[in-house]
């Protein structure tokens, strides 16, 4: 799919952009905010919290998070909420990176 | 070859209570919940803390104040929610959680009283309290969250355990056909039923923030995976694997027949809004059939009021 002009309401929308917070000591490492981000934020990390499980670290491409808020939802610990840093202007740049973002050519939704 | 031994250090268990304890406050949940109780003692995995979390998300986004909300647990897993949670709450005994709600709901009508608790409580030992309950239409929101067994006391088989499924005191599978939840509520008079698992926590949200606004009983089945007391002897695996088998195997279909919603070891799972209707609830009915009538006898001379 392509789009080929901005929306006529883009205007009214916003893309909104959040920060992922861990509070580690508290996570149980079940892993529920790691196999069900949408946007895939999210990864089993190497350390070791308090309780000797693995906490869930945001990888590289974090910008991603959109404060969707599944992650504070679906923890059944209370260990990792989302906060909202900014609601961007929809642009051209991100109608193409829409079209291009859930394509087969971005390797990262790619199952391995 | 010289081995070089790291010198152990004993755990700290203070030390570390202290390091998990400075955290109260950080998450936005944390103002609902006890100051020193989380982390909570269920196990990882256990989908219990996702439904106390929508039960939360659904009061604040009803934007009920605390002072206005009670809820009354029964004993099990799901009866600790009432130790965790900052407002009115009550432990009661086991299978009796309906009984104390039905009188904290009529001593006070504007409070909003949820009855939060499991498979096992409220249709083992408490059956008959909530099918009356059901038919008098008492203005109580009830969550029961279904693992299909008694967790705590170590993974009995419960009215809810699917034929053949295997439980520590059914390890060749179980005989007995299980209770289909919604149909009981339905058939026994409750005014919304629905039934969600924890793959769905935005729906669940949204039928706790709906049953918040009905005036009556209703009824909402939350599936949540038990790992350890359940999945260990089905081999359904960790709570990770239960939560992607729902994923998979759950289907959507809102406003049909809850009777033909039925459960099976490895079967599809029907989930939805089942009923949503309107019937005068049991303080209204109270009012026009017994305390009018009463009232209007005392004030005719001569008639009524014995002695």
């Amino acid at each position: 799919m392509k789009f080929w002009r901005l929306p006529l309401d883009s205007e009214v929308h916003s893309i909104p952009h959040g920060t992922v917070r861990i509070i580690e000591n508290r996570c149980k490492g079940c892993g529920f905010c790691i196999e069900f981000c949408p946007n895939g934020c999210l990864k089993q990390s190497k350390r070791f919290n308090a309780k000797g499980y693995h906490p869930p670290e945001v990888v590289s491409y974090a910008e991603d998070c959109a404060d969707c808020g599944l992650c504070s939802l679906i923890c059944p610990e209370f260990a990792i909420f989302t906060q909202l840093d900014e609601a961007k202007k929809i642009t051209e740049s991100d109608i193409l990176k829409v079209s291009t973002r859930y394509s087969r050519k971005d390797k990262r939704y790619v199952k391995s | 070859m010289r081995v070089r031994c790291r010198k152990l250090q004993p755990f700290n268990k203070e030390a570390a209570d202290d390091v998990i304890q400075k955290d109260h406050g950080l998450h936005p949940d944390d103002k609902y919940l006890k100051p020193g109780r989380i982390p909570h003692i269920w196990c990882p995995g256990c989908g219990l803390g996702v439904v106390l979390t929508t039960f939360i998300e659904a009061i604040r986004r009803k934007g009920l104040p605390v002072d206005k909300c009670a809820v009354v647990s029964g004993i099990g897993c799901t009866g600790r929610v009432a130790g965790y949670l900052d407002m009115d709450t009550y432990h009661t005994t086991h299978g009796r959680a309906i009984p104390f709600a039905t009188g904290l709901a009529l001593a006070k009508p504007d409070t909003s009283v949820t009855v939060f608790s499991g498979d096992g409580d409220l249709f083992a030992i408490g059956g008959n309290h909530l099918i009356h309950a059901a038919r008098r239409n008492v203005n109580i929101k009830v969550i029961c969250v279904n693992n299909f067994n008694f967790g705590m006391t170590g993974g009995q088989a419960a009215p809810t355990t699917p034929l053949e499924a295997k439980t520590s005191t059914t390890p060749t599978g179980n005989a007995e056909a299980p209770f289909n939840l919604p149909a009981v509520a339905h058939a026994a008079g409750a005014v919304y039923v629905a039934r969600w698992t924890t793959f769905h926590p935005r729906q669940l949200v949204h039928s706790i923030s709906q049953s918040l606004d009905k005036k009556g009983f209703t009824f909402i089945e939350a599936i949540a995976p038990c790992p350890t007391g359940f999945g260990r002897p089905n081999k359904l695996g960790s709570g990770l694997e239960e939560m992607r088998f729902y994923r998979e195997n759950s289907e959507i279909r809102n406003g049909i027949d809850p009777g033909l919603a039925e459960i099976k070891l490895r079967g599809k799972i029907v989930v939805g809004t089942f009923s949503d209707v309107d019937r005068p609830d049991f303080l209204e009915n109270y009012q026009n059939n017994v305390v009018s009538k009463v009232l209007s006898k005392g004030d005719k001379p001569g008639k009524g009021r014995a002695a």
